[in-house]
């Protein structure tokens, strides 16, 4: 058998030598008064994609850097092949533009005010039809795991999450790390009540503080100032409950398998903010919802990324592709069209940790190939956008 | 290890997690302690769900309860080994 190390996949290499697995055209709305004509110009020309969302409009401050930050990295990603964005107005549309166009792929803007949407779209709909035709003679090449972006979040944990699907993921982490990928973990308000176990696996003391730095203002910031309760239902969810998590403390323990036992993170990242030290892991601040959380690490580069569920979380991105594993047999059994790796054997001893680390990577190698995973398959393409506050 | 009913993450742990489906009250359950290897063995004093938590001591209010090796929560009403462990007599310390 191929050494880890040197087991190719099939990627596109990008214009700034990043690697994508997935070629889309992007058709990106600045604002959400911009998703119709996106969503026209996607339904015009095949082998687009447009992702609707529902921000954009008097943002301002912290949540307006976010905001941009997310839109243009979305773009920028390297499953992305080329992008339309189409704002209300031109001078934020260019400003997203810009943004996309420093990694030297095709991007185009334009905007509705003064044109109406009608010819808007057709103007947008003719350079869609070039980025298409485009995009669909690159070719895929061998790539090795250290062109690799990886990230992970769980949803709809249980206690199958912490025994035996996260593990599984933290297996990977540790298998993959040495090689030179670079990866991503998050959640900040989950690792609650395991925030100083979490700290010690920086790869500093400086890094530690920056981390407990991060999950304290998450505290004090979002948690303290609007709870209302104990957060039961919230965080754990129902879904969590039913599945046997009783405490936050206790979930936080089962998501930091994720991270397997000995991988250190390099550095803490603002939500969406793109790595700059070079491969490792690495923690984004991020909320624990998942379609937040992936939408945030996707437009901080990520490619590919791994989501254990106990009770059956379904979510997807329409740029990342989501592999979903589960430990849990009632959840494999009942929900099969969801999941792309059943771990369950590993609770009924018939599967070792490290055999399902390595079906997760064989999984995560072919989705890098082209195969659609679960939720691509079935058409989840949840991006969610992090708004931090109301709108001025 | 086939016949594990439920699994213990650390050896200090004071809970197991229930690894099957359809445990009853009075069952007799083989319990796998993941670190060590070693096998216990409790009868259930409940039905307990899969994924959900037995008792492997007795729980007076206010004990702390112990799971990956860590503190994960308070007992908020008196629980016996074999018990059910959850939101009816557990709570988290945080927020």
């Amino acid at each position: 058998m191929t050494a880890l190390a040197d087991r190719d996949f099939f990627g596109y290499r990008r214009e700034n030598g990043r690697v994508g697995i997935r070629n889309h055209v992007v058709i990106l709305p600045l604002d959400d008064l911009s998703n119709a004509a996106c969503e026209k110009v996607a339904n015009n020309i095949d082998g687009c994609l447009a992702l609707p969302h529902h921000y954009g409009r008097l943002q301002f401050g912290a949540d307006l850097d976010l905001h941009f930050r997310t839109l243009i990295g979305t773009g920028k990603n390297p499953n992305v092949a080329a992008c339309i964005v189409i704002g209300i107005e031109p001078g934020w549309t260019q400003r997203v533009v810009d943004g996309i166009a420093a990694t030297g792929k095709p991007v185009a803007g334009f905007s509705i005010e003064g044109n109406g949407e009608i010819k808007a779209v057709a103007m947008a709909s003719r350079k869609a039809q070039e980025f298409s035709q485009w995009a669909s003679e690159l070719q895929r090449q061998p790539c090795k795991l250290s062109d690799l972006w990886v990230s992970t979040k769980c949803g709809e944990s249980d206690t199958t999450s912490g025994l035996a699907s996260c593990p599984t993921v933290g297996n990977l982490i540790d298998k993959v790390d040495p090689l030179g990928a670079t990866t991503c973990f998050g959640e900040t308000s989950e690792l609650t009540g395991a925030e100083r176990v979490c700290a010690a696996r920086a790869i500093s003391e400086e890094i530690g503080q920056k981390f407990l730095k991060t999950w304290q203002a998450y505290m004090d910031e979002v948690i303290e100032p609007h709870k209302t309760s104990d957060l039961s239902e919230s965080q754990p969810t129902k879904g969590n409950i039913a599945g046997g998590l009783t405490t936050i403390e206790e979930k936080a323990f089962g998501n930091l398998q994720k991270i397997g036992k000995k991988t250190k993170f390099i550095d803490v990242l603002e939500p969406a903010e793109e790595p700059a030290q070079g491969a490792g892991l690495y923690f984004m601040d991020t909320s624990s919802a998942a379609a937040e959380c992936v939408t945030l690490q996707a437009a901080a580069g990520f490619v590919v990324h791994l989501f254990p569920t106990g009770q059956g979380n379904i979510i997807g991105n329409p740029i990342e592709p989501v592999i979903k594993l589960t430990a849990n047999p009632r959840t494999a059994r009942e929900m099969p069209e969801h999941i792309d790796l059943d771990c369950s054997g590993i609770l009924a001893g018939s599967m070792t940790l490290d055999q399902a680390g390595d079906m997760l990577i064989d999984i995560m190698i072919r989705t890098c190939n082209g195969r659609l995973t679960a939720a691509e398959s079935l058409k989840h393409r949840e991006f969610v956008m992090t708004k931090l506050y109301r709108s001025a | 290890m086939s016949g594990t009913d439920f699994l213990v993450h650390d050896d200090g742990d004071s809970v197991g997690v229930v690894v099957v489906e359809g445990v009853e009250s009075g069952a007799t359950l083989t319990g796998l302690e993941m670190e060590s290897g070693k096998s216990v063995t409790m009868t259930a004093l409940a039905a307990i769900p899969l994924g959900h938590k037995i008792a492997l001591r007795d729980f007076k209010q206010g004990d702390t309860v112990l799971k990956y090796g860590h503190d994960i929560g308070k007992i908020v009403a008196d629980a016996k080994a074999g018990d059910h462990i959850h939101v009816h007599n557990m709570k988290t310390k945080r927020w």
